[in-house]
């Protein structure tokens, strides 16, 4: 090992820094290879929203190991991180959805993340801005906000990993080929390149799935938890129309993010109009007064989305020494922590705190067995 | 034209903008930064936002681009 | 609101767009102009008469904002109480420019504001009789200012001009070559006697507990204070490129790029003004003329002003050469001097990074309301950075414009 690192880790979004701050803890010697800046790919554009979802098994005990890994870092994180233990607001808006409400509270309960079923009433005095009439809510108060990009260069910054400024051109289990036609050897490499990561590992299915989202001025209070309507697992769950939901969430600023949007088969960073306008038309629905708030600006970001919603986390099935991170879809600031602790436990050979097996690579239909034909 | 300045009464010529009511009332703060330092107009053209006043209840007006109006409430600092 | 379509749209009522829009409905064509402030003149013809002379022969849209181009040949216009959609034909960007600010310690109190944009104040009421205004920074725009300052009762103190005397003196006698010009500042200087102009001097900090008190200049090897009410302080002027690179028109080095017609490099955008680069009142209208003329098909008409055009470019290049930024103004920021007032980002945390996108993500600098406008010509000169990707909004909008923005009404 001529440069004699351990790990290798291509990308420097949050996961990757996560991995990096992870393994270094477990006293491993980390590369990191990023030619942008710190977190500046889907980190910069993502949420920040630290949230335990229900989807499956797999997904609830990932993104509880990892909401419960944020609790824990809190005290040490720099304030421009921006922790906001703000809670979520599961906004039903009708019965039917009170009775999602009322299921979701039941697998939140056995998992043991606190919820508290609102009525309409409740919701009201919690959030005055919400139209009337809407039915009740869930709320989740220790899911927080952060801001993406300082928690991924805090990450960075304590793993004390050496950060090379360059592209990766080619991955193996031996380590990272760079633009400049130098090899950085390691003893594990990881591809951390989110949703660029099917460049660098071919055959993995990693899709790109497009999203919006719009920021306005400071208006403190305004929005006081994390509220997402309950029809956004209808439409996240619906992995092949582009769909939109309200999701309105308060910064330590004071200001508004608004969410969001899906979309599949859109490459291209450019604002498309009519999708900004389904997104802030069913703000508006939900809530009528934030048509008059001033937005300052929009961007899309891509999530990296897999055909089963879960992540890889974990080595290749054709090459055990290349290990990949990637594939967290519309999670992946909250489930950096607990990738990063999945990761350097499987590198250090130490017993992770949850089982694996739902995110390996070599899962069913997650990586195709190895290419029988090279082309 | 008369308009309410933080509860003050002003009299400001016709055509001229809320920035100017503010200075007439006596007025040089007109918003804090995010934080807290005091700050007035810089651009007076409706690009700097720092003429920021809270107009009618409806917050972050540049006051530099919104003509008076008679009876207008007007409040900086907020 | 269903819209009219107009042959012939043009975004800025300062006099390149007034010109354009006048020369274009001569021809014949359908001509709306919309700007933002509330009344027709742009920067220098703010509060004046000369904007009625051009005022003729198509419609005029003001305190209307374009905020987003949804769709190919229609903008997205706001006011404060509505918002809607308008569709063109031929599209003429005369958005003019603003001033360059350079952060110094201070420069963020209440009081201290740009040169043109204390005098754009005063013209919209600010009281300034009486008031004693120290003017600094650079360029002609600091004369007209002071002079204007004067002539309104204020007791200008001194104006502190950064360029040396030897750059000034050979940009005077230049303006031999432009007589007009010539008379234009001898007017001024008259206007400005006993009023001390200062090359080579500039401010370094300014002064005051919660407002401005004073501020402190150097010249050579002496630093002075010089107590004031009002410092009114701006280091050149920079063109507004931001509806065109959201249009997708290429930017050159001055601003937008044109060709001899002002045509920008998207079919049927026109650009012209100060938009296209800092160039003075004359050659702005007789761009907005040829632009005018071009974008209503008369490019005969378009093709006879390019001498005089040619002529009043010479003149803008002179005054580039003449007020060139001094390397001292790079040193005036401390490292605890906010740059971006919005976010309240300091310089020594924008210098830790390693450009724009860094700077943005990692410090929120230029994240603000203003959207960068204001510390990117700071950025720009200290760092050496530019600003790329221009979305929508253009400019702060209402939630609503936006959810409505391209939709069929
Ligand atoms: C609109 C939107 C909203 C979201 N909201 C939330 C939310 O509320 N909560 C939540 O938990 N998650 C959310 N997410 C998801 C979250 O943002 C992502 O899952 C997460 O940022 C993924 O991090 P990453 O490090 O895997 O990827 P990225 O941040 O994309 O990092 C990948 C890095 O790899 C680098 N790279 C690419 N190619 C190479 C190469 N060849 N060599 C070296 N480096 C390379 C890139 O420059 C980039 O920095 C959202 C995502 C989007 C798009
Ligand atoms: C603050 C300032 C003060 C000045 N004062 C003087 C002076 O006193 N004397 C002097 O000789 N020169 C002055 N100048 C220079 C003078 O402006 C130019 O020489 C010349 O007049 C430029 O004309 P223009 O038509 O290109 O642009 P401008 O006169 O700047 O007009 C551009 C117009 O476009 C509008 N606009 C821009 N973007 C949008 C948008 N998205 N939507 C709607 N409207 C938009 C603006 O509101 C503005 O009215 C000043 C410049 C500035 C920036
Ligand atoms: S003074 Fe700059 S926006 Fe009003």
């Amino acid at each position: 090992m001529s440069n004699g690192f351990d790990v290798a880790i291509a990308g420097g979004g949050i996961v990757g820094a996560a991995c990096a701050a992870g393994c270094a803890a477990a006293g491993l010697k980390v590369v990191v290879v990023e030619p942008g800046p710190v977190g500046g790919g889907a980190t910069a554009a993502g949420m920040g929203h630290l949230v335990v979802m229900d989807d499956s098994p797999a997904q609830i005990a990932l993104t509880l190991l990892s909401r419960s890994l944020w609790i824990a870092m809190r005290p040490e994180l720099p304030a421009d991180v921006e922790y906001l233990p703000c809670g979520t607001i599961w906004v039903a808006a009708d019965e039917e959805e009170m009775a999602e409400v009322r299921r979701k509270q039941g697998v939140y309960q056995t998992a043991g993340v606190r919820a508290e079923v609102l009525s309409a009433a409740d919701l009201a005095s919690a959030e005055p801005h919400l139209r009337a009439g809407l039915a009740g809510g869930l709320l989740v108060p220790d899911d927080a906000v952060v801001y993406p990009p300082c928690a991924a260069r805090y990450f960075l910054a304590k793993s004390g990993a050496t950060v090379v400024r360059q592209p990766a051109i080619e991955l193996s289990g031996r380590g990272i080929k760079l633009r400049d036609g130098s090899f950085l050897a390691a003893g594990i490499t990881v591809n951390a390149t989110g949703a660029w990561a099917p460049a660098l590992t071919p055959g993995i299915e990693v899709r790109k799935r497009k999203g919006h989202l719009l920021i306005t001025d400071r208006y403190p209070g305004f929005v006081r938890a994390v509220l997402v309507e309950l029809g956004y697992l209808k439409s996240a769950h619906s992995t092949t129309a582009d769909s939109v939901a309200f999701n309105a969430q308060p910064r330590r600023t004071g200001q508004v993010l608004l969410g969001s949007s899906r979309q599949f088969g859109s490459e291209d960073r450019a604002i498309e109009p009519h999708m900004l306008r389904r997104m802030l038309q069913r703000a508006q629905e939900y809530m009528p007064e934030i048509g008059q708030l001033s937005a300052i600006r929009t961007w899309t970001g891509f999530r990296a989305a897999t055909p089963d919603k879960l992540p890889l986390i974990g080595p290749c099935p054709s090459d055990p020494r290349l290990y990949l991170a990637t594939g967290h879809e519309g999670l992946g600031i909250t489930t950096s922590l607990g990738t990063g602790q999945l990761v350097a436990d499987q590198i250090a050979g130490r017993t992770p705190p949850i089982p694996v097996d739902p995110y390996l690579p070599a899962r069913a239909g997650a990586v195709p067995h190895p290419p029988q034909e090279a082309h | 034209m008369k308009l309410l300045v933080n509860g003050k009464p002003v009299e400001a010529p016709a055509g001229s903008m809320v920035s100017a009511a503010v200075a007439l009332a006596g007025a040089w703060l007109y918003r804090r930064s995010v934080t807290g330092e005091p700050r007035g107009p810089l651009c007076g053209m409706g690009i700097c936002f720092e003429c920021r006043v809270t107009i009618g209840g409806k917050p972050h007006q540049r006051s530099c681009q919104i003509p008076c109006a008679e009876g207008m409430e007007v409040r900086t600092d907020e | 609101m269903t819209d009219p379509r107009f042959d012939v749209l043009v975004v800025g009522a300062g006099p390149a767009g007034l010109a354009a829009a006048r020369r274009a409905a001569e021809s014949g064509a359908r001509v709306a102009v919309l700007d933002d402030n509330p009344t027709p003149g742009g920067q220098i013809w703010r509060a004046r008469p000369e904007p009625a002379r051009w005022l003729s022969g198509y419609q005029v849209i003001l305190g209307a904002r374009v905020i987003a181009a949804p769709a190919a040949g229609c903008l997205t216009v706001e006011t404060l109480q509505a918002d809607f959609e308008i569709g063109y034909r031929a599209l003429i960007l005369a958005t003019g420019a603003r001033e360059r600010f350079l952060p110094f310690p201070g420069w963020t109190l209440p009081n201290v504001m740009g040169a043109g944009g204390l005098q754009a104040l005063a013209k919209s009421g600010l009281p300034i009789a009486g008031k004693r205004i120290v003017v600094a920074g650079s360029g002609p725009l600091l004369l007209a200012v002071a002079g204007y300052l004067r002539g309104h009762g204020a007791r200008v103190a001194l104006i502190a001009e950064q360029t040396e005397r030897a750059a000034l003196l050979r940009f005077g006698a230049s303006l031999a070559a432009h007589p007009g010009k010539l008379r234009q500042a001898v007017e001024l200087r008259a206007r400005l006697l006993g009023v001390p102009y200062l090359t080579g001097c500039w401010p370094v900090s300014a002064q005051g507990a919660e407002r401005l008190e004073s501020v402190t200049l150097r010249r050579g090897a002496k630093n002075w204070t010089e107590p004031c009410d009002y410092l009114a302080c701006g280091f050149g002027l920079i063109p507004n490129t931001e509806l065109a690179e959201m249009l997708g028109c290429r930017i050159g080095a001055s601003g937008v790029a044109v060709d001899d017609d002002q045509r920008t490099s998207v079919p049927a955008i026109f650009s012209a003004g100060e938009a296209t680069g800092i160039g003075g009142l004359d050659l702005a209208l007789v761009e907005g003329e040829i632009a005018g003329y071009a974008a209503a098909g008369r490019t005969r008409e378009a093709s006879s002003r390019f001498a005089l055009r040619q002529q009043h470019r010479r003149f803008a290049t002179a005054l580039e050469k003449a007020f060139a930024l001094r390397d001292e103004l790079r040193s005036l920021a401390a490292p605890e001097t906010l740059v971006c007032r919005c976010e309240d980002v300091s310089y020594a945390r924008i210098r830790a990074c390693s450009g724009w996108r860094e700077a943005k993500l990692h410090t929120r600098c230029g994240m603000g309301p203003c959207q960068g406008r204001v510390c990117g010509g700071a950025v720009e000169f200290l760092m050496g950075w530019r600003s790329e990707s221009v979305r929508p909004p253009l400019y702060p909008a209402r939630v609503e414009s936006l959810a409505r923005s391209g939709q069929d009404r």
